[in-house]
């Protein structure tokens, strides 16, 4: 049986919304909203927490959802990026990853209904969004000590089991690992996943997507393109790609290499062009759209959003230039029948 | 908008795919896959000892040698009873996969324990093969790893085993091979491609008739297996096959050929070969070739017998032609040709008179006889079938030849100028130090630059580019950068070889290359020397010159290289691939970097390593004061020499005593100590070299947390030689050169791990405690470089190397010997101590000698204040050179601390306030301090 987007892929392109980041920072919120009534007395800054706000400023959070499906997006990310407990320690907050997950995905699964119902020819999906923690379990932070690690396989599949129970709770349609600079953090992910699914016997769909550090083409743990595809296609997923550190331009390549080596569904979400010496994104929504139809002429994606710097407009602009194609043909993975 | 048609365009094949850090996919096109099973403790020893000595960065060396030689997947295993096999395979692991050039390749994770499978698989980012599984133990077990081995992403080997034992015939390898398909693929739902059999080779001619039909079983077994069970690959250790003819080369390598020949064809694609053991099918005599066949094809009844009976006579030949010198009445050229290639000199120089009567002119027996021999040497050399000494050997036959026919050439020049008014262009101003005077392929400058002296690797690169047809322009150590540049100039050179091996040398290179920038030098920059590194010359060298530079640390690189620079054909594209391949190399260098944090010295100081003072034993020094000591008796050293690192800078890599029984380079390995040991005697026995030492015991305490202050004391008198301490004038300040400056490690460490200073190691002043330390400098150089430069004007290269060689790992031993002394006579903290060379080697002793220029202190300044302590230079005449290095090279100086929790360590990178701080200790200026300390520097 095909679920509605398995079903939706393969008749059109779907949309990914754009950046959460980026959309908070318009509400310039102080150390008092990020800490809201709850965490007043909290004994740390919070101020940079993003996905606490899902607790303390949810009215936000929503609303920047809702933005990005009104833009066209058909999928939205949860504000869950950071979420577990390995990330959550810069503030003492690992007690909250639950609750941050399940209401991060309470709160999109809202909106999405909402605009279901309002368009039932166009539903609309929740991906759980599980970031890469700020720990690399196949890199040494320590120089003098190419052998060290901050962090063992083991630890990171319980704190993304976590995660990944919380958001399926909280009802995600989907889970997205993103954001993967280092495999083999993605590969513990899949590895908890795998468990959660066996366990609760079921089938959730779920995308994969890599980070391209630079023009060489590797991660930033050192694969190519094609080694990381390799390195993570034994757990049957709804599509494989990109998002983050480079441009839609910038990435290209990368995703040809990956789109013509594999049967899955291709994503790709970049950034607004590369950071300006100031640090901020300034490629505009019809140039971004410019650069994303090129992998529409090549028949490239069947997934495609933003990443840091990016905002409804983009997503607009990108949701009406892919509109006009069809998808990349896509075969099933083997747990679906075509 | 356009409807979706489905296509094929990516419909994707069902191939093993496999990954490292690259991609490698198993197709049927695909060549055979060699896995490479050097890193094996079960069938390395080599790696065993490794391992069990705990000796990892020659156990990844292991592993960078095995992926360099074309090794497409490289299996671990740590499988021994003396090993903690888990902690072993994760620890080298992690090293491995912090080395790119090893971690490239997919990694196969080998062990019979499920507990190192598991663990092994938790630290690889790649797509690994997991080396084996089976049904030995029963379906429950073998789903459950099964299950586990498709969640963690990775690709099994399924051993021919069952619950009641191995497969060892037809039926029965194809019996358990289906079994174990159908529960993986249907009860699993294991990805079909992932699934590699291993379907046992077992060996034939043991003379057993159950044996008989064991090779064409296996060929017909893995047949099977490839036509029915759909996707799976099939793989095997072909070694096993010939088992029964261990110690005989020649049949164990037709029959490898053989075996592979027809397993590949029957569809085995990946196996474990050992390349060197392989002969090329084509090759094989066709009545070898025939009773190999009659084995493995079970053909004959007495087709063991009669394989035996042509064995023997194999045997018989390779032993016979050791001894006979009936090559002595083969043609000349290829007389010339054997001298050049096994190094003999004893009839060369007969020969060349013979070649030269031939000749028109006495060069061309240069450029005929004597290239064609040595082309054969290059060959052999660059397809790793000669080894180093070997091809010093030859070198030293090839400078004997043309020491010889020098001066008929100069004769014939003479004739000839008296003939024409123009003189002929044949370079012959170098001659002492290059072999060809024309017809080279390039003309090469190599120098140990300004305020270094250490030339063995320099020289043996050198003499390798000779014996390749190079001209080598050899400017000795210790040469300034302007003779350099102006030698590099006039002499028109084709490439520059700088050598250095103290971390000054390091800056002296960079300014070399500044300055042939702002020369506008084209020509290729070639890097080399123990503290060199591809990381240094990628970041600092690189980027200050816009042409070719290289870094090359072994010699055979150093001929590939070369080659590629300056032949006309390769040399553009070969130059931008090296400017392109550097530049990636630093990119990803410096963003590596960046994942380093590093606290403030005075947060570094508060996590200082912390002594319980008021329980530490510290032993007052029998004899405090300073005492030295000449015409030391060289033989009571031969036991303290750590042979190890003498085979290491002879490029033969591997532990004593074991290398000189190691499979390939054991018999090389061999000669060369036998040599050694014969120059020993030789040094020893006619006292060519002298060994003098000296060294003092101080009261001291460690003030403000780094400096170690010293009270220096008038002595009771020496052993052999003393004299009177005299305390060092006020020279800068406070402290006046009784006081050691150490540094700190800044970099953030784990919880619970200090940031480490030498200066923990003594007690502070104000814990109320008197504590001592001692200094050292030992040299047994002296007389090195009269005798090497002796074996010089002889044309002997060879010997040269080994003089200085032998210098280096006597003045190691002298400091071994002396340390222990101190130990157990002088300060007599350890009375009691007993222990044995190895144990001294692996620095089982208490206590430690760290040594200014190494990881503990790599600050070479402190050496300054050794050498005025123990008026170093007044007493033994070692003297130290403008960066800081001792001359004569062979000599070791250090500090003693005798604190039973004191231990080595590396400082690592420090930070700038660290540096501002330490010149202010020393009260010099911030700019002299950042250039003596700036490898250390953290970017």
């Amino acid at each position: 049986m095909m679920n509605k987007i398995q079903q939706a892929l393969q008749n059109r392109i779907l949309i990914l919304d754009g950046a959460m980041g980026t959309m908070l920072q318009r509400y310039k919120f102080s150390e008092e909203d990020f800490r809201g009534e709850r965490f007043k007395d909290f004994h740390k800054s919070v101020k940079g927490n993003n996905d606490l706000l899902s607790i303390t400023q949810p009215k936000a959070i929503a609303e920047i959802h809702s933005k990005y499906f009104a833009a066209g997006a058909d999928i939205v990310e949860t504000n869950t990026f950071s979420s577990t407990t390995i990330a959550m320690a810069d503030y003492d907050m690992q007690d909250l990853v639950y609750e941050l997950n399940y209401e991060s995905a309470k709160i999109a699964k809202k909106v999405a209904e909402e605009f279901t119902a309002k368009e039932p020819n166009k539903p609309r999906f929740v991906a759980g969004a599980i970031g890469p923690t700020n720990k690399t379990a196949s890199m040494s932070p320590d120089v003098n000590d190419p052998g060290f690690r901050a962090i063992s396989f083991e630890q990171l599949r319980v704190a993304y089991r976590q995660q990944a129970e919380a958001l399926i709770d909280g009802g995600v349609d989907l889970l997205l690992v993103e954001t993967i600079f280092d495999t083999l953090n993605a590969k513990a992910a899949l590895f908890a996943i795998d468990e959660i699914k066996e366990e609760r016997n079921l089938d959730i769909p779920i995308m994969i997507s890599g980070t391209i550090t630079d023009a060489s083409g590797r991660t930033l743990s050192g694969q190519t393109a094609e080694a990381f595809l390799i390195s993570i296609s034994h757990i049957p997923l709804l599509s494989v790609g990109f998002n983050c550190a480079l441009g839609a331009k910038q990435l290209t390549p990368h995703l040809e290499v990956i789109a013509n080596r594999t049967n899955l569904a291709v994503s790709a979400y970049p950034n607004a062009g590369l950071p300006n010496a100031f640090g901020e994104y300034d490629e505009s929504p019809s140039q971004m759209a410019e650069q994303v139809k090129e992998y529409l002429d090549k028949q490239l994606v069947n997934i495609i959003g933003g990443c840091c710097g990016t905002t409804p407009e983009h997503i607009k602009a990108i949701a009406e230039i892919a509109s006009q194609y069809s998808p990349r043909p896509v075969f099933s993975s083997e747990n679906i029948a075509l | 908008m356009k409807v979706h048609q489905p296509s094929t365009i990516n419909q994707q094949p069902k191939y093993l795919k496999l990954s490292g850090l690259e991609p490698l996919i198993v197709t049927p096109e695909s060549n055979f896959i060699n896995v490479g099973e050097r890193t094996n403790v079960a069938g390395s020893k080599k790696f065993l000892r490794l391992i069990k000595d705990r000796n990892f960065e020659e156990a990844l060396s292991v592993a960078r040698e095995q992926v360099e030689n074309g090794a497409q997947i490289i299996d671990i295993n740590m499988d021994d009873g003396l090993i903690d096999g888990k902690e072993a395979m994760v620890k080298f692991l992690n090293l491995v996969i912090a080395e790119p050039d090893i971690s490239r390749v997919p990694i196969m994770i080998d062990s019979s324990k499920w507990e190192i499978i598991e663990a092994g698989l938790q630290v690889v980012q790649g797509k690994c093969v997991v080396n084996s599984i089976s049904l030995k133990e029963g379906e429950a077990e073998f789903i459950h790893h099964a299950k586990l081995i498709k969640r963690y992403g990775a690709a099994v080997i399924v051993m021919a085993f069952d619950e009641t034992g191995q497969a060892d015939n037809y039926d029965r390898r194809i019996e358990i091979a289906s079994r174990s398909y159908d529960i993986l693929v249907n009860q699993v739902k294991f990805a079909p491609e992932d699934i590699i059999f291993d379907l046992n080779i077992f060996p034939v001619a043991t003379g057993m008739d159950e044996h008989k039909k064991n090779a064409i079983d296996f060929i017909e077994a893995t047949r099977w297996v490839r036509e029915n069970l759909p996707y799976v690959s099939v793989s095997g250790g072909v070694s096993n096959v010939s088992f029964s003819f261990r110690g005989n080369d020649p049949v164990r390598e037709a029959m490898h050929s053989v075996f592979l020949y027809h397993a590949i064809q029957a569809g085995m694609n990946i196996g474990i070969v050992n390349p060197a053991m392989l002969e090329v099918y084509d090759d094989i005599p066709k009545d070898l070739l025939d009773r190999v066949e009659d084995v493995m094809f079970d053909r004959r009844e007495d087709a063991t017998e009669r394989l035996l009976d042509f064995a023997e006579t194999v045997i018989g030949t390779a032993k016979e032609s050791k001894i006979d010198l009936s090559w002595r009445e083969e043609p000349l050229q290829k007389r010339i040709t054997r001298a050049l290639v096994k190094g003999i000199d004893e009839f060369i120089l007969e020969d060349i008179e013979e070649a030269r009567q031939a000749a028109d002119k006495p060069i061309e027996v240069i450029e005929g006889n004597l290239m064609t021999g040595m082309n054969v040497v290059g060959d052999l050399f660059g397809s790793g079938k000669m080894f180093l000494p070997q091809v010093v050997k030859s070198a030293r036959v090839m400078k004997k030849a043309v020491g010889y026919l020098l001066p008929y050439i100069e004769e014939e020049k003479k004739v000839q100028a008296a003939k024409s008014p123009k003189p002929p262009k044949g370079a012959l101003k170098n001659s002492e130090t290059s072999v060809p005077p024309s017809g080279a392929r390039g003309k090469i400058l190599m120098a140990t630059v300004k305020g270094d002296v250490h030339d063995i690797g320099k020289n043996i690169v050198g003499v390798v580019l000779a014996c390749n047809n190079y001209e080598i322009i050899d400017l000795g150590v210790m040469v300034p950068p302007e003779k350099i540049i102006a030698t590099a100039k006039e002499e028109n050179v084709d490439a520059i070889g700088l050598s250095g091996l103290i971390t000054p040398s390091l800056d002296e290179m960079v300014f070399l290359a500044k300055e042939m920038q702002r020369q506008n030098f084209k020509v290729p920059l070639l890097i080399g020397g123990a503290t060199t590194s591809k990381a240094h010359t990628a970041v600092k060298i690189d980027t200050e010159y816009e042409c070719a530079v290289v870094h090359i640390n072994d010699a055979s690189r150093a001929v590939t290289v070369v080659g590629d620079l300056l032949k006309r054909e390769t040399s553009a594209s070969y130059k931008d691939n090296l400017k392109t391949e550097y530049n990636t190399f630093r990119q990803d260098f410096l963003k590596r970097q960046k994942v380093k944090i590093y606290l403030p010295i005075s947060e570094a100081r508060k996590n200082k390593y912390q002594i319980d003072w008021n329980t530490s034993e510290i032993t007052k020094p029998k004899q405090l004061g300073v005492q030295a000591l000449k015409d030391f008796d060289l033989s009571l050293l031969e036991e303290f020499i750590d042979w190890t690192p003498f085979f290491r800078s002879w490029e033969l890599h591997g532990k004593y005593p074991n290398i000189l029984t190691d499979k390939v380079v054991g018999e090389q390995a061999s000669e060369l100590f036998e040599d050694a040991k014969k120059m020993l005697q030789k040094i020893i026995s006619e006292k060519l070299l002298e060994a003098r030492a000296v060294f003092g015991i101080f009261e001291a305490n460690t003030v403000n947390d780094d400096d170690i202050e010293l009270v220096p004391l008038a002595p009771k008198g020496g052993t052999a030689h003393s004299h009177e301490f005299v305390p060092p004038l006020g020279a800068r300040g406070t402290g006046a050169g009784g006081t050691f400056r150490t540094l700190r490690q800044q970099s953030k460490k784990a919880a619970g791990k200090p940031n480490i200073a030498l200066a923990d190691f003594i007690a502070p002043k104000e814990s109320g405690t008197q504590d001592y330390i001692g200094c050292f400098c030992v040299s047994t150089g002296f007389g090195t470089q009269e005798l090497a430069s002796k074996y010089e004007k002889e044309h002997d290269d060879y010997n040269s190397i080994m003089v200085k060689a032998l210098a280096d790992r006597l003045a190691e031993a002298l400091a071994e010997y002396l340390h222990k002394k101190v130990r157990t006579q002088y300060w007599g903290y350890a009375s009691e101590e007993n222990l044995s060379n190895d144990d001294l080697i692996s620095e089982k002793y208490k206590g430690i000698r760290p040594a200014p220029g190494y990881p503990a202190c790599p600050d070479h300044l402190e050496k300054l204040t050794i050498w005025e302590l123990l008026k170093v230079k007044e007493n033994i005449g070692v003297e130290l050179t403008e960066s800081l290095a001792m001359w004569p090279a062979a000599s070791v100086s250090g500090y003693y601390f005798a604190n039973p929790e004191a231990r080595y360590f590396g400082l690592g990178k420090i930070k700038e306030d660290q540096i501002e701080d330490f010149a202010k200790r020393k009260n010099m200026n911030l700019d002299e301090a950042t250039k003596w300390l700036k490898t250390n520097l953290a970017d």
